[in-house]
């Protein structure tokens, strides 16, 4: 009997075990994406950077990246400030509607992407518009935007609304409560949803499958390489480079929110 | 009707629908029956903008309407289109059904449709499964580092949709990684083909996909639960399987449909999956959908394919909604 691993033992294995299952196939594409091999296959042959190297004189894969970053810094930016009024009406007013209010904008977020996008297709080809990264824009603050209120409304409720309110009876006008009380004191929240919103718009790749026109952006452009099997490794170069980029933009948005969470310890 | 839904703000004494785009209209309108004092629009309208409820809906009213004119507009869209036809490079605007016919009956659709929703149930209840044991690990024992848990099992989930995808077909594939691997092992002599293009394939990899997904609900409720229920019971003499049946399970039931509806929804609409590692036998209801969408160029089918995939998804987790709270009672 007692060569049998206590419950709490066999917990601890069965965690360990279905965290490496969860990051092995994202590490794997770069330790395939250093080998130098045009298919990628066991036993690992060489290391090479050429695939990578490859990848600087592509000018429509740069174009790719460049769209992304438009759409993604656009999406972040208008989801945040969208995100602010959400969180804002959720944690400091009362009234009736908040509920269903509340749930049609978190919506985006159970819906399968495919409906969304193909509503938004229909609706934007009717309406006469050219499919172009305005388009995506439009479609990622779609499903941008419930991640920004999650953020906003956790940060709006690590700070006391007395502040404000001692702003005002102080004599600042409501822009200057706004610029001089919330906005410093949800600033490790803001930019952890701008963070947070431009991953998930770098990484989204269905709405801006059916939106994105001429202009892909990088997923797209991923997806269109997918058909050539000679481009597979480049595709896996690059892949590995923006899940590293993914990896830092997430973690750096963590360490903001902690930031924002111990905020919330200080209040008396 | 509109005195049956409406109703009265006891603060300003208005008249609101609940809707903000409505207020103005209705205030203005003389014949408003209900309005105990006649006042003027703009007057009940500055009242309204400074009460509670006038605040919270101004606040909130840039990303509602945004969310109302992209999603809510677009699916009235969506649902009108259903009911007409293609008729060439025109659609047809009477009224018809024969979408919802071929949608239901054709046995393509039929058959893609059950898939889909076969794969979604199983990926749901086979991530909901596995991550509960996690969720439990990282509320019981996760001490400090709960939040820096919960932040390295959800990574994965949010870098990399496409990505991850493509790395299952990297790895699941004809000369993948794992036959290729287990060659050079000598396990296997021939490749095995029974890896990837078939269901499994599409469930392994979804289930990969929407790990992380699930953990967040089942330890939201996990946390809630009043911990010195469980040491009453130990107290009494319940051992620990009763005590998981009897008072864990019951209690963190919420957190479980939570857990199911936020992966079984999404997943029956995955549409790379099936595409990159579905094969001919994996293929789900969203490429149909895509297809009418694209070459096909079938809107009105597109929409009902669209529409009934929702209309049936969710009559599946209403049924799955019941029959887990009938179990609660039933553990109770």
């Amino acid at each position: 009997m007692r060569f049998l691993p206590s419950p709490r033992r066999l917990l601890a294995v069965y965690v360990i075990l279905y965290v490496a299952i969860l990051y092995f196939p994202v590490l794997l594409l770069p330790v395939f994406s250093f080998n130098d091999s045009a298919t990628p296959k066991l036993p690992l042959v060489g290391f090479t950077f050429r695939w990578y190297e490859s990848l600087a004189g592509n000018a429509a894969m740069q174009g790719a990246a460049w769209n992304s970053l438009i759409v993604g810094v656009s999406a972040a930016v208008l989801s945040t400030v969208l995100g602010i009024c959400a969180a804002r009406a959720i944690t400091r007013h009362r009234f009736r509607g908040k509920g269903p209010a509340s749930a049609l904008i978190m919506a985006p977020l159970i819906l399968p992407e495919i409906i969304i996008a193909i509503s938004l297709l229909v609706v934007l080809l009717g309406l006469g518009l050219q499919l172009s990264l305005v388009t995506v824009i439009l479609g990622h603050l779609l499903i941008c935007l419930p991640y920004s209120v999650t953020v906003l409304v956790s940060g709006f409720e690590g700070f006391d609304p007395s502040m404000e309110e001692a702003s005002r009876d102080l004599g600042e006008t409501s822009f200057g409560t706004l610029r001089r009380v919330t906005l410093p004191m949800l600033a490790p929240s803001i930019v952890s949803s701008l963070l947070v919103t431009f991953t998930i718009s770098l990484d989204e790749f269905i709405l801006a499958f059916f939106l994105s026109g001429t202009e892909p952006t990088l997923p797209v452009y991923i997806w269109g390489q997918l058909r050539f099997a000679a481009k597979l490794p480049n595709v896996l170069s690059l892949g590995s480079i923006l899940i590293a980029a993914s990896l830092v933009l997430l973690t750096a948005a963590e360490i903001f929110r902690r930031r924002a969470e111990r905020k919330m310890e200080l209040r008396p | 009707m509109r005195s049956f839904r409406s109703q009265q703000d006891p603060e300003c004494g208005i008249v609101t629908t609940g809707i903000p785009g409505q207020i103005e209209e209705l205030n203005l309108d003389p014949s408003a029956p209900i309005l105990p004092v006649q006042r003027t629009g703009r007057e009940s309208i500055s009242r309204f903008l400074r009460s509670e409820t006038g605040k919270g809906w101004l606040t909130i009213s840039p990303p509602l309407l945004y969310a109302m004119l992209l999603l809510i507009g677009p699916i009235i869209v969506i649902v009108a289109n259903s009911f007409w036809s293609q008729d060439y490079l025109t659609i047809d605007r009477t009224f018809t059904l024969e979408n919802y016919r071929a949608a239901l009956t054709e046995p393509i659709y039929r058959d893609l449709l059950m898939r889909s929703l076969f794969i979604s149930v199983t990926v749901a209840f086979v991530t909901v499964v596995l991550a509960y044991p996690i969720a439990w690990f990282v509320s019981f024992y996760g001490g400090r580092y709960k939040g820096l848990w919960l932040f390295i099992i959800t990574v994965p989930f949010w870098s990399g949709y496409l990505l991850r995808i493509l790395s299952w077909k990297v790895i699941l594939g004809y000369k993948g990684v794992l036959n290729t691997g287990l060659m050079h092992l000598g396990v296997i002599t021939e490749p095995l083909s029974s890896l990837i293009y078939n269901v499994n394939a599409v469930i392994i990899t979804l289930a990969h996909s929407w790990a992380a997904f699930a953990i967040l609900p089942l330890f939201v409720s996990l946390e809630k639960l009043d911990r010195s229920l469980l040491e009453a019971a130990a107290d009494l003499g319940d051992g620990p399987v009763r005590r998981f049946l009897r008072i864990t399970l019951p209690l963190t039931i919420p957190g479980i449909i939570a857990a199911l509806m936020i992966v079984m929804i999404p997943t029956v609409g995955d549409y790379v999956t099936p595409k990159l590692v579905g094969g001919k036998d994996g293929v789900m209801i969203a490429n149909a959908i895509q297809v009418q969408f694209g070459r096909a160029s079938n809107w009105p089918l597109g929409a009902a394919l669209a529409v009934s995939t929702m209309i049936i998804v969710s009559l599946v987790a209403g049924t799955i909604v019941l029959a887990l709270a009938g179990l609660k009672r039933l553990l109770k």
